[in-house]
């Protein structure tokens, strides 16, 4: 780790303009961005914490019936107290890495870095959720724009994430078995409107919607409307842990154990 | 009734007490007035040639001391390997330098070919970025893969050695027609080909060195991770840096794992004595785990043919293996024993087998040298033998379990000479298959099958019969193999005047529980509280000598000196016993703590024994030195042979490729058992081991030579919820006949015996559920690996 100057901002306001300068980065549970740093690989000179904003911490459910979460929050909040308003995000929650992860790491955190193979976006796209920044309030469908990229821009930090509240819903998360991060992870969620179906840790694009199988599921929420179907290898990843074709055949496998254990 | 003390209890780890509230004093944790920090500068490419290094920015830089390269060591010796193997044709192996920093080349991904030396660990940190900034490296193609390192002669690991091989061994050449003859003849033949795959040994804590030196008087000081402290003495003093022997003191703390992959000496820690020399200050240096990955000696690493031929009815008639073993970049110490006599003498496995040949090339690659890791040849050798025969049983229709039985040596066939060299003393493989079936319900199996079935899960069952072979011995021997070490141990047992004792042991514990385990031997042995003995460990200036811990040889060849250490204080206890109670030597009997007049209530206890040592005044002087203490040195006449029979039960998700361990059984002989309880958890921890590399452990490189797996994020541990509750069993005892405490050890049987149960449970699963065309997977047996052959 190189030296850094470390701010510890008490309001939103004062975070972004702390993090005015060009170097100056975002901390939240420092998850993803302290390993980076102690391998030398990230060098900001200035780390700007968001730990200390309480309007950015903390879950409400507010009068559209959305279950919004402080971008500040962390995993374990979110497993705690989003439980008994939308379980299968607390679920989803409640498997992030481990306890010492869980404890630290924050929904913010996780949506900005946007690793290919984390288990939120595939909740935040799966549920139509919003993300509201410092500045605006971007929807799911144009947020993850790509493998570690979104639609933040510099210096804007994710204040709040509001979360429509599905009729049910289900993630299927079949594990990388070093990381433990997914290998392919289905988000499975019906609303009055449709189903969503966001799947994450499979294609070289980064989390996704599931196109043919929302239709087929928006007709029928059974697993067997989906026998019919078939995911391409094309864009899904090759490495270590598994082919594309691997991949393709867990995302309809995850997706029917989704519908199946969905409520 | 279970005991409660001594020989055969249950003890709780004594030294459980300082490790889980805190207290241990690993390497990294002593301060030293002084000090000062290395940082290993390392190469980013496998393969290059230096061409030029610039310090001079570095060297300028805050905080900085001396920065050492390559230039600095060419005057010094290498590290060198133990073991001298000659190749078939008789010609001795290819045995390059390994410097103490790379010089001219650098050889794998994190070859060290310089250092820097600061204030402080930041400021060598940034300094060794900037000499890898002013270093020139030309980068040369890698050569990573075994086969074709063979056939390309125009690229060589190192310049000298035109066809990267280190030798082509033959074990036993001589044998080699007849056994191509008797394969020849056979009726059935089962080949198999497998990859016995690379591991990174991933001790909780990293290596680290602590190098001192004193200008007043010339002595220098080690400290360091180390399994084996006085061979890393030797080796410092004798190879590389030419320091006398008795200036040198090498101590080994506590040390967190070490698993095969500390017991060599690494340049890191010539580096930090030379650098100490230089400085006058302590120098000291901690792998992070990234350098843990690239550098520690890895295991395994094997690409074996292996033929088993036999009769229709499953008799095997002859063995043949043809392997390419990797042994890395540079010889590590043991990386020319581990593939040649800790696994070419296994080859006949616990079978009567009249014909076997082994053929092994040693090859050298641009990958961290490869070395012995927790069973050390044997596993290679296991597996490729319990996966051939079951391949042979299925082949022929045969139960795999008949299979074995009917070529599984009987208990009055020992001792038994194999065709591989050794001499197998004692065991009873029959015992062990039935204590295995037994406790695992085999019967019950179908029952359990047809619940799996149900929940849309194949269900298999796999069985090892394994042997290995400890406490490599006797020396006369090994050294005519070409060890160019003695095999031996020592001890020496210190009496206190208030009848304490201290053993001070050569035999290194570091998560073995000798603290414990050997002061109940002692304890047992003189009579005393287990509290009264204390095990002095890990100090080259306070142990006689040692050959460290591994090869499950502790308790076996160590234990075995202790004991004979303790058999000359009772010696002694009695001709002082028989002054102090006037009576003839030959009269004195020793029972339960007390020295007593045969057929009479004459007694002198311990205690009183060792005060009157030490207190001479009623003390035969003319004959005997006062003063309690006595050394022993043991070299054993065979390598003891811990035998058993594993059986593993496992499901598999046919829709994922996912494999879920449902049981494991284990019945051992591992001779005497000092406390039960230790020796549990030798065996949970190494078939912990086993499942890691049966199942998710993978070490690979790309063909740059990168090591993709360099992390936890892609190099899988097994986690306690990949592992099943185990059944251990060691009832079937067949106590060593050739060491006085009748051991055989037990640290690396869990290792050995498990990875062939896991994967022949795997295929058999997969038959079960029709998929017969699935013969073999490579381990690991990832999902995706499984999944990928199932699809075939
Ligand atoms: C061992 C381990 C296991 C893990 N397992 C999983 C897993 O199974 N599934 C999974 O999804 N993830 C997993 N993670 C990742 C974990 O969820 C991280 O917490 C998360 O990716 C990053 O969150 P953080 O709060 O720690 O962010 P940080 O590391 O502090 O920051 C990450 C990036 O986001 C930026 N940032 C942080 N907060 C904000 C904000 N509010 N607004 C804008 N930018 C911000 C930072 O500047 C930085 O660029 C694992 C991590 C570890 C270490």
């Amino acid at each position: 780790m190189y030296n850094f100057e470390f701010a510890k901002a008490k309001t939103i306001g004062d975070a972004v303009k702390a993090l005015a300068s060009d170097d100056a980065q975002a901390l939240g549970g420092g998850q993803t961005l302290l390993p980076t740093m102690k391998q030398r690989l990230a060098a900001p000179t200035v780390l700007v914490s968001l730990n200390a904003i309480p309007e950015m911490i903390g879950v409400c459910v507010n009068d559209a019936g959305e279950v919004c979460i402080g971008g500040a929050t962390t995993h374990a909040a979110v497993a705690r107290e989003v439980a008994a308003h939308y379980p299968a995000l607390a679920a989803l929650a409640s498997h992030i890495g481990d306890p010492a992860v869980r404890n630290r790491g924050t929904i913010g955190g996780s949506l900005a870095n946007n690793d290919p193979s984390a288990c939120y976006p595939a909740a935040v796209l799966g549920s139509g959720a919003t993300v509201k920044t410092n500045a605006r309030d971007i929807a799911a469908d144009d947020y993850f724009l790509g493998m570690f990229t979104t639609a933040l821009e510099q210096g804007e930090i994710i204040t709040e994430v509001r979360f429509p509240v599905p009729h049910k819903a289900n993630y299927q998360k079949f594990v990388q078995p070093a990381s433990r991060f997914a290998l392919v992870g289905v988000y499975v969620a019906q609303y009055a409107g449709g189903v969503r179906v966001a799947v994450t840790g499979a294609a070289s694009d980064g989390v996704f919607r599931w196109a043919e199988a929302e239709a087929a599921l928006s007709g029928d929420f059974a697993a067997g409307a989906l026998d019919a179907l078939a995911v391409p290898g094309n864009d899904m990843i090759t490495d270590l842990h598994g082919s594309a074709d691997y991949r393709a055949h867990l995302v309809k496998v995850m997706t029917k154990r989704a519908v199946a254990a969905a409520h | 009734m279970p005991k409660d003390t001594g020989i055969g209890a249950r003890s709780k780890r004594r030294e459980d007490v300082r490790f889980l509230t805190g207290r241990g004093a690993y390497t990294d944790d002593l301060a030293m007035q002084g000090q000062v920090h290395a940082v290993m500068v390392r190469s980013t490419v496998a393969h290059g040639r230096i061409v030029s290094i610039d310090t001079s920015a570095a060297a300028a830089m805050p905080g900085v001391l001396a920065i050492f390269t390559g230039e600095d060591f060419v005057a010094v010796g290498g590290n060198p390997a133990g073991w001298l193997i000659n190749s078939r044709d008789g010609t001795p192996m290819r045995e390059p330098k390994r410097p103490v920093l790379a010089h001219g080349k650098v050889r794998h991904v994190g070859d060290a070919y310089a250092a820097v030396i600061a204030e402080t660990h930041e400021q060598a940190r940034d300094a060794a970025e900037a000499v890898a900034a002013g270093t020139e490296i030309e980068e040369l193609p890698a050569i990573v893969d075994m086969a074709a390192a063979v056939a390309n002669a125009g690229n060589r690991v190192h310049d000298e050695i035109p066809d990267n091989l280190c030798f082509d061994w033959g074990w036993i050449e001589d044998n080699r027609a007849a056994v191509d003859a008797a394969m020849k003849a056979a009726p059935h033949v089962t080949t198999l080909e497998l990859v016995n795959n690379r591991l990174v040994p991933n001790a909780m804590e990293p290596r680290a060195s602590i190098g001192e030196y004193n200008p007043g008087t010339g002595d220098y000081k080690l400290t360091t991770t180390s399994q084996n402290p006085h061979l890393t003495k030797l080796l410092v003093c004798a190879f590389v840096l030419g320091i006398p022997e008795h200036k040198l003191t090498v101590v080994a703390p506590d040390v967190g794992g070490g698993f095969g992959s500390k017991i060599y000496h690494y340049g890191e820690e010539a580096l930090v004595l030379a650098a100490a020399k230089k400085l006058g200050r302590p120098v000291r240096w901690t792998a992070d785990r990234t350098e843990s990955f690239l550098t520690d000696a890895h295991g395994r690493d094997h690409v074996t043919t292996i033929e088993v031929g036999a009769t229709l009815d499953g008799e095997i008639l002859a063995i043949r293996t043809n392997t390419l073993a990797n042994v890395g970049a540079y010889l590590s110490n043991f990386s020319t024993a581990t593939p040649t006599f800790l696994h070419g003498t296994l080859m006949a496995g616990p079978y009567k087998v009249p014909h076997v040949y082994v053929n092994l090339k040693a090859v050298f690659t641009n990958t961290a040298p490869v070395d012995a890791y927790r069973g050390a040849g044997r596993p290679e050798a296991t597996y490729s033998l319990e996966r051939a025969i079951d391949k042979m049983a299925r082949e022929l229709k045969l139960d795999p379990v008949a299979v074995r039985r009917k070529n599984l040596l009987k208990p009055d066939q020992f001792p038994y000479t194999t065709p591989v060299g050794l001499v197998y003393d004692i065991g009873d493989y029959h015992a062990t298959l039935d204590k295995a079936l037994e406790m695992a319900d085999l019967a019950g199996f179908e029952a359990r099958a047809a619940k799996s079935r149900a929940a849309g899960k194949l269900r298999g069952v796999g069985l090892s019969t394994w042997i290995e072979a400890c406490g490599i011995a006797p020396s006369h021997l090994v050294g005519q193999l070409g060890s160019r070490v003695g095999l031996y141990d020592a001890a020496t047992v210190r009496v206190s005047a208030t009848g304490t004792i201290q053993v001070m042991t050569g035999a290194h514990s570091h998560g073995q529980g000798h603290e414990t385990v050997f002061a109940q031997v002692v304890a047992d042995k003189l009579g005393v509280a287990e509290s009264a003995v204390e095990i002095v460990h890990g100090d080259t200036s306070k142990i006689p000598f040692g050959m460290g811990s591994y090869g499950s040889r502790s308790l076996a060849v160590c234990g075995s000196a202790m004991d004979r250490a303790l058999d000359k204080i009772i010696d002694k206890g009695k001709k002082i016993a028989a002054h102090m109670l006037e009576a003839a030597e030959g009269d004195i009997t020793f029972e339960n703590g007390s020295f007593s007049v045969a057929g009479t209530d004459k007694a002198k206890s311990f205690g009183e024994i060792a005060f009157s040592a030490y207190v001479p005044h009623n003390y035969p002087l003319e004959t005997l030195e006062p003063g309690l203490e006595e050394t022993a040195f043991y070299d054993p006449n065979n390598f003891t042979y811990p035998a058993g029979a594993y059986l593993c039960e496992v499901e598999v998700d046919p829709d994922t490729g996912k494999v879920t361990i449902c049981s494991f059984t284990c019945a051992d002989d591992f001779g005497n058992v000092m406390n039960p309880m230790v020796v549990e958890g030798q065996v949970h921890g190494g078939v912990a081991q086993g499942i890691g590399q049966a199942l998710v452990e993978h070490t690979a490189y790309d063909e740059n030579g990168q090591l993709l797996t360099a992390s936890y994020m892609d190099y899988t541990m097994p986690r306690a919820d990949d592992l099943p509750f185990y059944q251990v069993d060691h009832s079937c005892a067949t106590p060593c006949t050739h060491n006085p405490l009748g051991v055989k050890g037990c640290g690396e049987a869990g290792a050995i015996g498990s990875p062939p149960a896991v994967v022949n449970a795997v295929i058999d699963a997969l038959h079960r559920g029709g998929m017969t065309q699935v013969s073999h997977i490579d381990m690991p047996l990832t999902p995706a690996r499984v999944w990928a052959a199932m699809q075939a």
